[in-house]
């Protein structure tokens, strides 16, 4: 009996079984890089190796970074990852169209049952398509380019049972900000499955945020076995069939166990300077905020946009406040333009961002200054990490982000809502 | 056989911390300025080759980004001390050569205190206190990736090896 993620890495070391604790080599299926961890840090150490990339068809390029280019040093940046896919014969590549964990799902490169490796820390929202992928750094992808396979310890899995049904303005930002008050952040090493007679309700925009903030939770990976809404997403990206029921825990796997009943939760918020200081939005009710976010991987896909605008409908944004928002791929800016979330929005007075990392890893437009206060829909509040080190960051879901943004102060979304 | 003084910090020092996002497009010797000024604005400039950093859990948390191992090397670190790591950090900082060893046992090491670490063995010695510590040996294959000075020239062994 094994966990879907010992299944996973069994068949991609080439074994019939695994057991949490062994180091295994396993055989690389896909690995993802962005501009700012991917060509400009792994060429050097490609060519004191002198060797090739075992598989360009299996590297995905993302510049997700550093886009737009807002001075010379980005610009460098993007032209360099420019000419080294197109040296290096890397047919994927995405320039300027998303953040790259969101990209690579909406172009079918993931799917249930691959071993997977990402230069970003946020790589485990591989996972949501039922993928096992953890996050590497650019030492270790060119090891990876080099050799097409790595070292892994295989993980133990914590198996979250969500139960219950979310309530209105909750989201899986709550979940996850809940979690990272109740577990705290340092779960090291461990694979956590989401899992629970609630999953099946979860859309693929939903269960990527789970997995995405698995990092938060200090997880090795985070990962959803897939289901028929995998299914459907793999078909509507274009991804060849490859929907396999096996690919699932066994019962009775050993696995640690924790549950959550969804319909018990409040929307949540993480105060300064960690995911893990959060607590139920009404604890901070009323901080002032200067600055409202919503964006990133975590917090601005076309569903996310809808949550946000759900609030934010007929309502305008406090004049004191900026609310900016970066949408999270071109595709949801094109989706969002064509089904009236866009206008909502704008109506409303945000301000439209280009897509990209930007603001949530302190890089492009957004950035705060000292003393300033931001309330995002982003992953991590680390200090500093949105500007000035002496700014202060909160964490909550996009309905939170936007009533934060209407009411000047932060606020509970069921209370606007209604 | 790594020596310096400590350099003790809390829990949960994260990888902006080490690698302040404003300062990544820089060149490293200009970042590693910067490494851990948020939490001790003069640790750039107080440094000195082989100097122990002890710290508490989920050293590195955060994001993948190597500079936060490599501003360390760049500023002569010898070794981290921590209560744990972040998985990421600590797969970074070996692949960088950089000694990371797990010391999860409370421990009285002080700022400034000379501290004195055997990779191989994980035995900390601290003179001051009269006392050792044993932190977790870092596994075997690791060691031998360490000994070779990181990833990148282990692989370069493996591979006139096999060429050879
Ligand atoms: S949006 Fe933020 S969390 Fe997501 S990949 Fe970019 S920097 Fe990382």
């Amino acid at each position: 009996m094994m966990t879907l993620a010992e299944k996973i890495i069994a068949r991609a070391a080439g074994k019939n079984l695994v057991r949490p604790g062994e180091i295994v080599t396993c055989q690389v299926d896909l690995a993802m890089m962005h501009d700012s961890g991917g060509p400009r840090r792994v060429d050097s150490k490609l060519r004191e190796l002198g060797v090739g990339i075992w598989d360009p068809d299996r590297v995905v390029v993302v510049s997700d970074h550093y886009v737009p280019a807002v001075d010379a040093d980005s610009a460098e940046i993007l032209s360099f990852t420019r000419g080294w896919v197109a040296e290096r014969g890397i047919r994927h590549f995405y320039d300027m169209r998303g953040i790259c964990h969101v990209v690579l799902q909406e172009h079918g490169h993931l799917r249930p049952g691959m071993f997977a490796v990402g230069g970003d820390s946020h790589s485990p929202s591989g996972g949501a398509v039922g993928a096992f992928m953890v996050g590497i750094g650019a030492t270790e992808m060119a090891g990876v380019l080099a050799t097409g396979e790595i070292w892994i310890r295989v993980p133990e899995t914590l198996r979250i049972d969500l139960s219950g049904a979310l309530g209105p303005c909750l989201s899986s930002k709550d979940v996850l900000l809940h979690l990272c008050a109740t577990l705290g952040m340092n779960n090291d090493y461990l694979c956590i499955e989401y899992a629970g007679e609630a999953i099946a309700d979860l859309s693929m925009a939903e269960r990527l945020t789970l997995c995405n903030m698995a990092a938060e939770l200090g997880g090795k990976t985070g990962i959803v076995a897939p289901d028929a809404r995998t299914a459907a997403a793999l078909a509507a990206a274009g991804a060849p069939n490859t929907f396999d029921p096996s690919w699932r825990s066994d019962e009775g796997a050993a696995t640690r166990h924790h549950r959550v009943d969804l319909s018990a939760l409040s929307p949540h918020v993480a105060a300064p300077h960690s995911p893990a200081n959060s607590s139920p939005v009404n604890d901070h009710a009323g901080t002032r905020i200067d600055q409202a976010y919503i964006g990133a991987c975590t917090g601005a896909k076309l569903q996310d946009l809808q949550m946000a605008a759900s609030v934010l409908r007929g309502h305008r944004v406090a004049s004191h406040v900026r609310l900016l928002i970066a949408p999270a791929s071109t595709q949801t800016t094109l989706q969002a333009a064509r089904d009236g979330t866009l206008q909502i929005l704008t109506e409303a007075g945000a301000i439209l961002l280009p897509s990209g990392c930007g603001a949530c890893a302190g890089l492009g437009a957004g950035v705060l200054a000292k003393g300033e206060i931001c309330i995002a829909s982003t992953a991590r509040n680390f200090k500093g990490r949105m500007g000035s080190a002496e700014s202060r960051v909160y964490l909550g879901s996009p309905y939170t982000v936007a009533a934060s943004a209407i009411k000047g102060a932060i606020a509970d979304p069921r209370e606007v809502h209604a | 056989m790594i020596a310096g003084r400590a350099f003790v910090y809390g829990d949960q020092i994260d990888t902006d911390v080490l690698a302040p996002g404003a300062y990544m497009k820089r060149p490293l010797a200009e970042l590693a300025q910067h490494c851990l000024e948020a939490v001790d604005p003069n640790f750039a400039s107080n440094v000195r080759r082989g100097d122990v950093i002890v710290a508490g859990s989920g050293f590195g948390i955060g994001s993948s980004r190597e500079q936060a191992a490599q501003a360390l090397i760049e500023l002569g670190v010898g070794c981290v001390l921590a209560k744990s790591f972040a998985r990421i950090f600590y797969r970074n900082a070996l692949n960088l050569g950089l000694p990371v060893l797990v010391l999860d046992a409370p421990h009285a090491i002080a700022r400034g205190m000379r501290v004195e670490v055997d990779i191989a063995t994980g035995r900390v010695a601290v003179p001051a206190l009269q006392l050792d510590y044993s932190a977790q040996p870092i596994p075997p294959f690791l060691q031998a990736l360490l000994a070779d000075g990181g990833l990148i020239p282990h692989l370069k062994k493996r591979f006139a090896a096999r060429s050879g």
